[in-house]
């Protein structure tokens, strides 16, 4: 019978294929007792070592497939069991009378339920699970129990309660089309792993699988973040086609990986792309986007208590600042209004929202709020070439008062001897105001970046969330085409260069035209950056 | 008895790999060499005891080294601390 079930998704697109299902040999430790502790302790000792050797290799492996970062958790796990602490935890037990086994057992249970317990630091309590899986190493080697999944000479979709990172690291990508765990996250090393490697995988879906479900047909979509069991026909049929359609594209599109975006003629363009947060960057980086050219920082403030500390702000800049390996990152301060907000900023209900109080205009009402983000754009600016741009720029007296705090801002910092780094200023031309005074709003930044979808809604006094005005919506209208072609203009005179982050940025129809007015750079979602490559490529 | 004190700048504080060479550090001197944070103190050879500490950015880390080569071993901790954390 088919069934649908919901999971997170990790990586990967869609894979259809056969279901095997793996239960990992959890290690049967019969008895409790031994008469012969010297034995064990020796059994234990000759055990562990085993375990420590298999991490060395676990971990030249990972290190040579993937990098440092990945090969990390084994080291680790190698550490661990080095480590004289757990010696001696396993060591007092096999004293007290226990075999080898059972000691190992209690001694990673004891530590993963200390560690466990460990309040008010998340990092800590994640590694309950990391002496659970040394434990079971150990264990492993004492039984003789061969670890590792033994998979069908056929690829399959693999079902599983969870997996360890050498689990997942010891898959081979040609037989395992995609995974599917019951329990685990999206942030475990398991998922990190799964990622690099490129492994089509859903995580947690709550779901336990019957081991009657070898053998039958699956589909993990991970573009919908869900795995059916069993499809019909005419389900499958349907995948079959899109899978088809996927493997096409993707073929095509990878050969441009490093290629320039440049055009028969010669002409070249940047493609940068929209980001919302660090996974959004590290997906931007596998289709090599040129940069970020739109880095929104909301979604460090809703879906909180509480306002996000200077810290917190500059660890999530960081982390992406660094993940762009020396491309630049574009962060565009908080555009947070009555139609999108968190109720701590405790905003008045509005009429308009959209022509209220929001964006820049609630950041110069809340200059502390501003600064906060300001002052942690700023000290991740020191990893990586950075720029900030500033929405919803009405006049020249905001970017006055904006160029002020930014000043103060850096005197801060100075004074208080953190590091903090340079930082290119930009505005977003999204109001018909700012393009329209964007000759002398280019004497005091460096970059625009046209927001094409708030330009085009200020200037046609037409909400974008509004379905009946569809009939009066004009395709590429000539009013916002001037406007972006005088913005362009005036920006280069000053040797400013212009962006484009709104839909219209994605637009093939257009993009012959940017290139012909001179716009330099496009910022569009990750997965299309290859596509509007190939596409640039193809233009005389 | 050589003492020093390092304030953690580390993010997520003394983390799983820098505790382990830590220890690795520690563990190539002769002298005893203790470290306290947050009023627990512990033996700064042992991996596990370090994290056992959970040491969050911000925290004061204390060592105190006695013995023989307890300035090398000082130095040494030092610039670990300086380089990784």
């Amino acid at each position: 019978m088919s069934k649908e079930i919901k999971g997170q998704v990790v990586s990967g697109k869609i894979a259809l294929g056969p279901i095997h299902v793996f239960r990992k040999k959890i290690p049967v430790i019969t008895s409790e007792t031994s008469n012969d502790s010297k034995e064990e302790l020796n059994t234990f000792l000759t055990a562990r070592d085993k375990a420590i050797k298999e991490l060395k290799i676990l971990e030249e492996e990972a290190n040579a497939r993937m990098g440092e970062e990945e090969a990390m958790v084994f080291s680790v796990h190698g550490m661990l069991l080095e480590d004289l602490d757990f010696e001696d935890a396993v060591k007092e037990c096999i004293s007290a009378g226990h075999n080898a086994s059972y000691a190992v057992k209690k001694a990673g249970e004891d530590l993963a339920v200390f560690f466990a317990s460990m309040e008010d630091n998340d990092y800590m309590k994640e590694r309950a699970s990391d002496f659970r899986d040394i434990a079971n190493r150990v264990i492993c080697k004492i039984q003789d129990i061969e670890d590792g999944i033994k998979l069908p000479s056929e690829p399959v979709i693999l079902l599983a309660r969870d997996l360890v990172p050498s689990d997942t690291l010891g898959l081979d990508t040609n037989k395992v089309l995609a995974f599917v765990t019951t329990k685990g996250s999206t942030n475990s090393h398991t998922a990190i792993l799964a990622r690099s490697l490129g492994i089509t995988a859903l995580v947690d879906t709550g779901e336990e699988f019957g081991d009657d479900l070898t053998g039958q047909i699956g589909i993990v979509d991970g573009e919908k973040g869900i795995f059916i069991i069993d499809p019909k026909e005419d389900l499958l049929d349907e995948y079959r086609k899109r899978i088809k359609e996927i493997q096409k594209e993707e073929e095509s599109l990878k050969s441009l990986i490093g290629e320039e975006t440049r055009t028969k003629s010669g002409q070249t363009i940047k493609i940068y792309a929209n980001i919302g947060n660090s996974s959004d960057a590290a997906k931007a980086l596998e289709y090599d986007a040129e940069g970020i050219g739109l880095f929104r920082s909301e979604f460090l403030f809703l879906g909180k208590n509480d306002y996000p500390s200077e810290e917190e702000q500059f660890k999530s800049y960081k982390e992406v600042i660094t993940l762009m390996k020396g491309r630049e990152v574009i962060i565009r301060t908080l555009d947070i209004g009555a139609d999108k907000q968190a109720d701590y900023f405790g905003l008045p209900k509005e009429d308009n929202p959209a022509m209220g109080l929001r964006a820049i205009r609630l950041c110069l009402e809340r200059p502390e709020i501003f600064k906060t983000q300001l002052r942690a754009i700023y000290r991740a600016a020191a990893f990586g070439p950075t720029g900030i741009m500033f929405p919803m720029i009405t006049s020249i007296e905001e970017m006055e008062k904006i160029l002020d705090l930014v000043d103060r801002v850096k005197k801060e910092l100075k004074d208080e001897a953190l590091d903090f780094g340079e930082a290119e200023l930009g505005v977003m031309i999204e109001t018909p105001a700012a393009a329209l005074i964007s000759d002398l709003l280019a004497d005091k930044v460096s970059f625009f970046s046209i927001g094409t979808n708030d330009l085009t809604q200020y200037t046609f006094a037409m909400d974008r969330q509004n379905a009946s005005l569809e009939p009066f919506r004009v395709p590429n209208h000539p009013a916002i085409l001037r406007l972006i072609e005088m913005t362009v203009q005036n920006a280069h005179k000053k040797n400013v260069r212009v962006g484009i982050c709104g839909e219209m940025g994605a637009d093939f129809d257009l993009t012959k035209y940017f290139i012909s007015i001179g716009v330099d750079e496009l910022s569009v979602s990750a997965p299309k950056i290859l596509a509007l490559r190939k596409h640039v490529r193809e233009l005389a | 008895m050589v003492e020093f004190s390092y304030v953690i700048k580390d993010e997520l504080g003394i983390h799983a790999r820098p505790a382990g060479l830590l220890a690795k550090t520690a563990a190539g001197f002769k002298s005893n060499i203790s470290l306290s944070v947050g009023g627990e103190t512990v033996d700064a050879k042992r991996l596990i005891s370090i994290m056992k500490l959970g040491a969050q950015h911000g925290q004061t880390a204390a060592f105190t080294i006695e013995g023989e080569d307890e300035a090398a071993a000082a130095q040494a901790l030092q610039s670990f601390m300086n380089e990784n954390l």
